[in-house]
């Protein structure tokens, strides 16, 4: 399988990450040549294996349902790009 | 000798025997430090971390209420969060990001008393091998080939930490390895590395790559200095769903390099067509090292080994394109508006314009495996060859207790040499990649030099939760692996 031009623009959107047209271009032979290389997994018989999800067997936890966000939330919006009245700001969603 | 020369357990030693104070120590490595800017390893000097530590630890030895690594300052790579110290991950995406919080493996070193001298330089979101997919510049070697003063690739994507621990401007230094990021720049400057089992270092407050094969660890001059640190840095944490809640073994006191009754695995599918003579020919040496240590060397089979590389290259891609959608310009970092735009304009300028030429290159393989329809084709099918290499290595250590490889199938390379070619890249994990799938305790020692005068490494595999098998075999390459010379100070 090898992508298309289209395709990549439209990874690129899945992605959001904005691309020129250039950019575009110069990374379609540099995907096909990944994908071509790791669709050598094609060889491999995998049938009734089931995927590894977790590489160390473990039982995973509960935790006690409470809230546990630090209680910090000033210092957690300090980094934010625009923070206002407590909240992140974000540019308009809705027209 | 000066202090920087020393290692984690003679500056130790040295210190709890009142011959220097723990001052003299930070003021030393803090001026090393200072001195080594042509290194580009730290992005992030911490003097005054390092001499608040030295303070707690002298007046500590007056109260005799050492800690394990008072006296110690270290280096930390920049995916660690550090409370109030600049995180950037290697990347412009963080910006001037400072955690209001510390990871836990940074927290746990800090309360086992150690310092810090800074934070290290690394491969943008630790994806890369050479340092130069770094936002803030790559990191320099302080080695350099015989005769030639070409810049060499420290290689990654702790660079940063392996440059800093090899050129004496840090006795030890955290890394972080997902797919050999600790143990090939380990190798490629002549230092140990040592990536435990996953789940024994907590995750917590580690920038994320991917998630089901990062794993922290030290990296440091010799074995009993990595598992000094190791000691320090793992143990449960409740904070990282993955963390394994089980005990932390006494490595150091555990360490015997006396390996009679131990069965060392040779895999035949890591003997790769056009792999250096050199390279085979130091791992030949590192088999006869450990039978003169007692072991017995046995020819194991790993059947799936060569699909190790290609199924690593879709779940870390995968999992990076996942952990990487938070990068969104809301919460932290940088953030890119677009004139008149909206929402969605902003988050795609933002990470245009924040993340580097390989992490996007990645994102988008990622996104790719990951999208509908084709999920199953690459990503499933990629977990169930996981699942293979897993069981590969169960049935190898049905027959040996440690595996013996090379660690990367060449010296360190010099800057631009391999970065037109992401694959030519990849394949310097070859090696490495396979334990990570595996999430086996996996160490790199350094076994001599090449021709060019540059370190090599040997790359010691063991079974799950048996570090001290690892680290006693390292310790047996260690003791019969001719020393290596140190860099000349050139910078």
């Amino acid at each position: 399988m090898s992508v298309t031009q289209e395709q990549v623009r439209h990874i690129a959107n899945l992605a959001r990450i904005e691309m020129s047209e250039e950019e575009t271009e110069r990374l379609l032979p540099e995907l096909n040549k990944i994908l071509g290389w790791v669709e050598q997994l094609g060889e491999v018989d995998t049938d009734g294996v089931e995927p590894l999800t977790a590489v160390i067997d473990q039982q995973l936890r509960f935790r006690d349902d409470e809230v546990t966000d630090g209680d910090i939330r000033d210092k957690v919006l300090e980094n934010a790009p625009d923070a206002q009245h407590g909240f992140f700001a974000v540019p308009k969603v809705i027209e | 000798m000066s202090l920087t020369d020393k290692t984690i357990a003679e500056l130790r030693d040295g210190f709890r025997a009142g011959d220097f104070s723990a001052r003299e120590i930070a003021e030393e490595f803090n001026a090393a430090v200072d001195a080594a800017d042509a290194l580009n390893a730290y992005l992030v000097k911490t003097p005054e971390l390092a001499l608040e530590a030295a303070e707690a630890a002298d007046k500590a030895r007056g109260s005799d209420s050492l800690k394990p690594l008072s006296g110690i300052p270290l280096g930390m790579k920049d995916l660690f969060a550090t409370e109030g110290v600049l995180t950037s991950a290697g990347s412009k995406m963080l910006g001037n990001f400072l955690p209001p919080y510390e990871s836990t493996v940074s927290a746990n070193l800090k309360a086992a008393g150690a310092g810090m001298l800074g934070k290290l330089n690394m491969d943008e979101f630790a994806m890369g091998s050479s340092n130069e997919t770094c936002a803030h510049g790559p990191v320099i070697s302080p080695w350099r080939r015989e005769g030639s003063n070409a810049a060499i690739t420290p290689g990654g994507s702790s660079g940063g930490s392996a440059s800093a621990v090899s050129a004496r401007i840090a006795p030890g230094a955290t890394g972080t390895d997902t797919g050999g990021s600790i143990r090939q720049p380990a190798a490629f400057t002549g230092i140990c590395g040592i990536k435990p089992t996953y789940g024994r270092c907590s995750r917590w407050g580690i920038v994320s790559f991917a998630s089901s094969l990062d794993q922290a660890g030290p990296m440091a001059r010799t074995v009993r200095d990595c598992a000094i640190m190791l000691e320090a840095m793992c143990g449960f944490d409740p904070k990282d769903s993955t963390s394994l809640d089980v005990e932390v073994p006494q490595w150091e006191a555990g360490l015997s390099s006396d390996l009679k009754g131990k069965k060392v695995g040779i895999p035949r599918e890591y003997r790769i067509d056009g792999t250096p003579g050199e390279i085979n020919a130091l791992w030949d040496q590192g088999v006869e090292w450990l039978r003169d240590a007692g072991a017995e060397p046995v020819e194991i089979s790993l059947p799936h080994s060569k699909y190790a590389l290609p199924t690593y290259y879709i779940i870390a891609p995968a999992e990076a394109s996942s952990n990487l959608a938070r990068y969104d310009g809301v919460r932290y970092g940088l953030r890119e508006v677009v004139e008149g735009g909206g929402l969605h304009d902003m988050y795609k300028a933002t990470r245009a314009e924040g993340f580097g030429d390989e992490v996007k290159r990645r994102i988008m393989i990622g996104t790719y495996v990951l999208s509908a329809g084709f999920y199953d084709a690459y990503f499933t099918k990629a977990q169930k060859v996981r699942a293979l290499i897993k069981q590969d290595f169960r049935k190898a250590f049905e027959q040996c207790d440690m595996i013996l490889t090379p660690t990367a199938p060449s010296a360190a390379f010099a800057l631009g040499e391999k970065s037109d070619d992401p694959i030519a890249m990849y394949l310097n994990d070859v090696f490495a990649v396979p334990a990570s799938l595996a999430g086996l305790p996996a160490m790199s020692v350094p076994g001599g030099v090449n021709g060019d005068g540059l370190p090599l490494g040997l790359h010691l595999i063991g079974n799950e939760l048996d570090e001290q098998t690892v680290l006693n075999a390292g310790l047996a390459i260690e003791e019969r692996a001719p020393s290596i010379e140190l860099p000349k100070k050139w910078w």
